[in-house]
Order: structure tokens, then sequence, then C-alpha cells
């Protein structure tokens, strides 16, 4: 201790707290990090099961049809306004169903194939061309090219998400033997040892093969197996012909769910290979999904009419909240007295932006349908429910900016003899505006997200046609993401997902709007 | 009787005004200002005069009340919650806490620079502009310029700025926001400019430039000046006022309190006994 500056330095006591303290900072440290570790994670979850899910929906499959549009089908007698043409989507489905007939002559043989058949294509997926054809009649007669979407079970089926499917190539097929039963032996020096080894292998596994499909592939034709040797196997032609198999290699599908357990059927599966070995089935863009309003068919549903709600929701909602909530916060912040009264009214304005949502869906059809009469499932009534909701959002955001205005500001413009309102509507709104309008588009971006209440005032319905005005039956994105989410068929998923992409890519939208205002017009004082 | 053609940095001569105030000191005469914050009275009793075309200092140590009175003399109390002021401050022989006259118009014939520069975040012009317009000082654009050079030049800003008029204000050096703040009251023709510690941000170079400006204004205006800096009272005031704990210790001529106080206080607060 011959050093007095070493020694104020270092007393062990100083060091044993120094060092807790340096324990301390590592500490917070870590619990920070990990802290937006764990939020990281938490959205990279969300992203990857949601986007893998949307990026499935993102496509789809559409077949191709070359059809002549057969005035006969088109515009029977009596029919051939083209206000009737549009209507006339049976007759359009019928060409496109005789089409798949014409391709496919088995399906010819009864009715349950024709049914099957029929399953490919559904009748509104038509009225497109039904529309086209209604505005340019000289296309009747003609030959067109045209595409509809497949069935969503087959679309599935082709994205390989619709069931366990296992595929395997076999040996070159010497002989094909038909049968008297319309059957056929097929043979070839181990060709179907591949398919003995699969099966052995998925039964090790555990997995049921005793009512397991399994179709055998080469080209357009499709057939399924029954009594499978390592060097031959019985073949029933479900599509094309048996010349096919002779000589080639095929490909085999072992299917183990069973055929009753399926939406599709051997049969279906096999005429979609043939479209597709026809190179008819192409894998597309779902545009639909924006341009189409919903369906309960999920090929043709799309989220147009919800969009287009949602936006004049959101319209009615900002024209409401947005000036009275900025008037109502400039007047409490800058004009109105500071005594009870108003400390009673700001902590009510707290609460209300507590108070649940669906508290105001309730508020919404109590007030606003049953009492002021106004139209059920409108984007009127869903508006003025969440500008409720929003607007103490807004008051509270817009306070607050207006708060942060440094002081200075006000008494400048008051020294020069400015009036109250010159000072704040000159000085000190522009000021706050940024922080203003970061707080009304986060409340927008909330109603914008908004279901609960909505439900509660009709906004659940289904609604086929893009609304036109706000007062038209409507429902908005979130409200079709829940009803799309409650449907039971498979295809529903990957679109609820698409549909949540659409939505938060709205929001991203808007948040982004408010990152450019805020850079934009942030000043420095 | 406006005289002073005072010669400009870049040897131009500014026509006499006007509108230039009439001389007929005193320019405003405080008779027993009482101030009250709630049931607290920050002033007690204060009666003093200010003389028309000269500078009078208020000094006194930190919460004395100086900042209080001044702001007074333009009712920036009146955006005070719970500030209450009594007495009479007359102007013109008008009380100006009289129900008939308007804080609004009060304020354009007192004006008042800050402690703190406080330009608005505008363009230099429109930081000058402002109170013309709402005022309805200027019949059009040309007149405007007109206006807004006139009050630059008078705050011996214009040769700094003339350039880069639509460059904010706040891009100034805080010594040129200040003189643009004084500036922008002289656009409005006041006839008595407070000023609040008006150098208390700024360096000793800018303060120095202040204070010249205010030895000229001192020519056209009638000035109230509060400051903590002793020095700074001697060099720019022609009276000073003491204030002590919300009271007025001494008012007299600058020499005569700096040279010889009456009062023991206040010759303990210039000599740096306390304050």
């Amino acid at each position: 201790m011959t050093d007095p500056a070493a020694s104020a330095f270092s007393t062990p006591d100083a060091l044993k707290r120094l060092k807790r303290r340096r324990a301390a900072d590592v500490r917070f440290r870590l619990y920070g990090m990990g802290a937006i570790f764990l939020a990281l994670g938490a959205l990279v979850l969300l992203a990857m099961s949601i986007g893998a899910q949307a990026v499935s929906a993102a496509t789809y499959h559409v077949v191709r049809y070359d059809i002549t549009l057969d005035p006969a089908v088109i515009t029977p007698p009596g029919e051939e306004t083209p206000e009737e043409i549009a209507r006339n989507v049976d007759g359009f489905w019928e060409l496109l169903r005789d089409n798949l007939l014409a391709t496919f002559p088995e399906a010819n043989k009864d009715r349950a194939a024709r049914m099957e058949v029929s399953e490919f294509v559904t009748r509104l997926a038509v009225l497109p061309t039904a529309k086209r054809v209604a505005s340019q009649p000289q296309l009747l007669g003609n030959a067109i090219t045209l595409k509809a979407p497949l069935n969503d079970d087959l679309d599935l089926y082709l994205k390989g998400q619709a069931f366990a499917e296992r595929r395997v190539g076999t040996g070159a097929i010497s002989g094909v033997l038909p049968q008297d039963d319309g059957s056929a032996q097929i043979e070839g020096q181990g060709a179907f040892a591949p398919i003995k080894t699969a099966m052995m292998t998925l039964e090790a596994d555990g997995i049921n093969l005793s009512e397991a499909s399994v179709l055998l592939t080469s080209g357009s034709s499709t057939g399924r197996l029954h009594d499978i040797q390592s060097d031959s196997a019985s073949i029933e032609l479900l599509t094309g012909t048996l010349e096919a198999f002779q000589g080639s290699s095929a490909t085999a599908r072992i299917i183990a769910l069973p055929e009753a357990q399926r939406v599709i059927s051997d049969q279906q599966i096999a005429w979609t290979l043939a479209l597709k070995d026809m190179d008819r089935i192409s894998r597309v863009p779902r545009w639909s999904l924006l341009t189409n309003s919903d369906s309960t068919y999920p090929e043709l549903a799309g989220g147009l009419a919800a969009l287009v709600g949602s936006l004049f929701t959101m319209l009615v909602t900002a024209l409401v909240a947005i000036p009275i909530g900025i008037l109502a916060a400039v007047y409490l912040e800058e004009f109105a007295p500071k005594n009870r009264l108003t400390d009673f009214i700001e902590v009510n304005i707290n609460n209300l932006a507590a108070v649940p949502s669906i508290v105001f869906g309730l508020l919404g059809a109590a007030v606003y349908i049953n009492f002021l009469g106004m139209p059920r499932s409108a984007p009127l009534v869903g508006g003025l429910v969440l500008a409720l909701m929003t607007f103490p959002v807004v008051i509270i955001a817009a306070r607050a900016a207006l708060k942060a205005v440094p002081p200075s500001v006000r008494s400048g413009a008051l020294a020069i003899g400015a009036s109250q309102m010159q000072t704040v509507f000159h000085h000190v709104v522009p000021l706050a505006a940024p922080g203003i309008f970061t707080g009304a588009i986060l409340g927008m971006a909330r109603a914008l997200g908004e279901t609960a209440p909505l439900l509660l005032i009709g906004m659940v319905a289904f609604v086929g046609d893009v609304p036109t005005s706000p007062t038209d039956e409507s429902t908005v994105m979130p409200v079709l993401i829940y009803t799309w989410s409650n449907n039971a068929e498979r295809a529903w998923e990957p679109m609820t997902s698409a549909m949540i992409v659409i939505l938060l890519a709205v929001l991203l939208l808007m948040n982004g709007l408010v990152v450019f205002l805020r850079r934009k017009y942030e000043r420095r004082w | 009787m406006d005289t002073d053609h005072r010669p400009q940095t870049d040897g131009a001569v500014v026509a006499p005004d006007a509108d230039a105030p009439p001389a007929a000191p005193p320019r405003i005469d405080c008779r027993d200002i009482r101030v009250f914050y709630g049931a607290t009275q920050a002033i007690h009793n204060v009666s003093m005069s200010f003389p028309d075309r000269a500078v009078t200092a208020l000094i006194g140590p930190s919460g004395c009340g100086k900042s209080t009175f001044l702001r007074c003399l333009n009712r920036m109390n009146d955006t005070i919650e719970n500030c209450r002021v009594e007495g009479q401050i007359l102007m013109d022989g008008q009380d100006i806490n009289d129900h008939s006259i308007d804080a609004v118009l009060l304020r354009s014939r007192v004006g008042m620079v800050f402690q703190k520069p406080n330009p608005f975040p505008k363009s230099i012009y429109d930081n000058i502009a402002y109170g013309p317009r709402i005022h309805g000082l200027a019949s059009g654009r040309e007149d405007l310029d007109a206006i807004v050079e006139k009050s630059l030049r008078r705050a011996g800003l214009w040769e700094e700025v003339k350039d880069r008029l639509q460059a904010p204000g706040t891009s100034l050096s805080g010594g040129q926001q200040q003189r643009l703040c004084i500036a922008r009251a002289i656009a409005v023709r006041p006839e008595v400019i407070l000023m609040d510690e008006p150098c208390s941000a700024l360096d000793p170079v800018a303060t120095a430039r202040i204070e010249e400006l205010i030895d000229e204004l001192r020519k056209r205006y009638c000035i109230v000046i509060v400051t903590h800096s002793m020095q700074q009272a001697a060099r720019v005031s022609q009276r000073t006022a003491f204030f002590h704990l919300g009271n007025l210790i001494e008012m007299g001529e600058t020499e005569q309190i700096f040279t010889n106080p009456r009062e023991k206080r206040t010759e303990d607060y210039i000599t740096g006994r306390y304050g």
C-alpha cells in the first residue's frame, strides 16, 4: 500500500462490490437477449407455420379444356339474350364435362363414373367464361381454350398434401395378358419386386396395407394392381390402354389409406394423373384469392369481398374515430381546464381503451341496429363500432404527442400575440402530427384485425358479392379468416393461411406508412 | 422625432419608422402588484414604472419572482394554471388586466424574448412573417417581405441569413436563433420588449452581440430585461431593480444601484455575498 491511488481503487471490499455489480450487469444483458430470442423464435415459428401453408395456397392446379361453344348447349331456344347466356352456367359446365367424358370414354360406363368425372370441375368455375361469352356473342360456335380450377381435393392430392403415398418405380414389364374379366396379367422378371419391398417396409413401420390401393401408371394409363408377386401382378385398368404398359417401366403408387375413407377415388386419381400426363394440368398462381369473392368451393373462393368490406369499414372508422379523437385530444390537452371533471374524463377514456372489444359489439348491436335501425352486416355499422373502440386509442396517442411538444413553442407563439387556437393549430398540432398519425394508424391497424365485435353485428354472414357501398352486406378479412378456419374441407386450411398472410400484408403496409410518415415529418426542435 | 437613421452593416440606411411609438415615459406603470400561485404569494406589493426608450434590468437571486413579475407585463401568467395577478398595470393609462383588454392584442404591443431561443420549426422567413400575418400588418407579399427584411436588419441578422431565408430557423446557431426571436418580436411592431434572461443559453461572443443589439433597440423601445448576470445588467441597463423573495427591494439608476446601493441586501447581493 505504498501507492495511495492504487489502494483507493483496489480495496477488497470495493473489488467485491464491483464484481457483484458487473455480474448483475451481465445477468441483465442475458435476460434481455433471452427475451429477444424468445420473441424472435415465436415470430419465426408463426411465419413458418403460416407461411408454409400459405405458399401452398398461393398456387393451384387448373385444367385446360379445348371446347367448342356449341350454340345448341349454350343458347337453347328461348334463352339467347346475353343475360341468359351469362346465367347458363349449366350449359357451359356440360361442355367441360362432356370434354372430360370424351377424353375418358370409360367414364361413360355408368352413372357413378359420370358422377366422379363431374366432380373434376365445379359448376361455378365456368361463370367467368359464361360472362365472357355473353359479352362477346361472336365466340358462339367457335372453339375456345379455357382453364378451370381443378377440384380442391385433387389439387391437394397433386400438391402431395392429401394423404401419404409411396411411389416406387417398377422393372421392365415384358408381357401383358388380357383376362376374360377385363383385367390383365402383367409380367416381368423381378419387375414388381420393388413394390413388394416397399410394402414390406411400410408394414414393418406399422402401417396397415390390408385395404391399400396400389396404382400402376405408365404414360396416361393407370391401373390398380392385385396379387402382386415379384414377377407378375394382376392389373385392373382404370384409364388408358393396356398396351401402354407393354415393355415400359411403370410407376407404382402405394396408398395405404383405404379408398372408402378418402374423398377422392382411385379412378379420380387415375384420371388426374392422365390429365397431367397430357399436359392439361398446370400449376398457376392463385390470383383468384385476391380477385374472387367467397365461395363454398375452396378452389373458387377469394378474399376480394372481405378486402373491400374491410376497406369500407376502415373508411367509416377513420372518418369517425380520427377527427373525433384528434379534436378531443387537442381540446383536453390544450384548452380544457385542469379540474376534477377533466381528470374524471381522462381516467374514463383510459378505461374505455381497455374495454374488451366484444362489449363494443354488443353496444353496436343494441344501439346502431336495434335502436337506430341501421342495416345489419354493413360496413357502416361495423365501422362505427370499431370507431368507438379506436377513438380512445387515438385520443391517448394524440395527447401523448401533444404533451411532447415543448412548451417553449406555445410560449413563443403566444408571446407574439397568437390566439390560443392559432398557437395550437399553427404550431403545436403540426409538431405533434407525426405522433398523432402514428397513434391513429396503429389504432386503425388494431381495428382492422378485430373480429369479435363484428361477429355480433352480423358481419359474419356469407358474402358472395363485392360490396359497393358501406351499407351493403359485407364481411371483413379477420372474420373471413375465422369463417374459413371453421370449414371442414382440408383445402380450407392453406386458404386460411393465405388469407392471414394477406391480412398481415395489409397491416405491414399500414405500419410501413407509419414509419414513412414519421421519417418524413418528424422534426427536431 | 424618430431620428435614429441607423447605419446598417451593409451601409444601407433604413427609413425612419412612421409607426414608431411616441416618447411618453413612463411607458408602463405598475401599482401594488401581487401574484399568487394557488395559495402561495410570489410577488408582494410591487410598484414600479418602466421608462420608454430605456433598458430596465430586473436582478435578484433565483426564485425571487423577477421572471414572474416580467410575465405579468404581457399577461403570460394567464396561461399558467392557478396563477392570479392582482394590482394595476397601466399602459397608456389603461389597466392591461382589465377585461376590456384582449391579451392577444396586448402581446402584439408587448413582445417577449425567452431564456432559451425558441424559433418556430419553420423557415427563417416564416418565423418573422408569422406575427405580421396573424395581426394583418402586411397588405401584400411585398409588404411582408419588407417587414421581414426590416425586422432582420434591426436584429442585426439580415446579413447572415439573407441568402437562406427559406432555411429552417432551427438550423441557425444559438445566438442567431436568439436574434431571430428578437426579430420575430420586433416584426409585430411592439412598443415594449420583455427579455427573460435572453443570454443565459449563449456563449460570451453571442452574448456580446445580443447586448449590442439591446443597446441599439433601446433607441426605439421600452425594454425590460431579467438577468442573472450583474455585469450584463450594469452594461446594458439604465435602470435596475433588485428583487428578493418576491419583494422589490430597491430600484434606481443602474450606476447608483451598483456603486451606491441604499439597501444592505442589495449591496450584499451585488457584491456576491448571497444569491
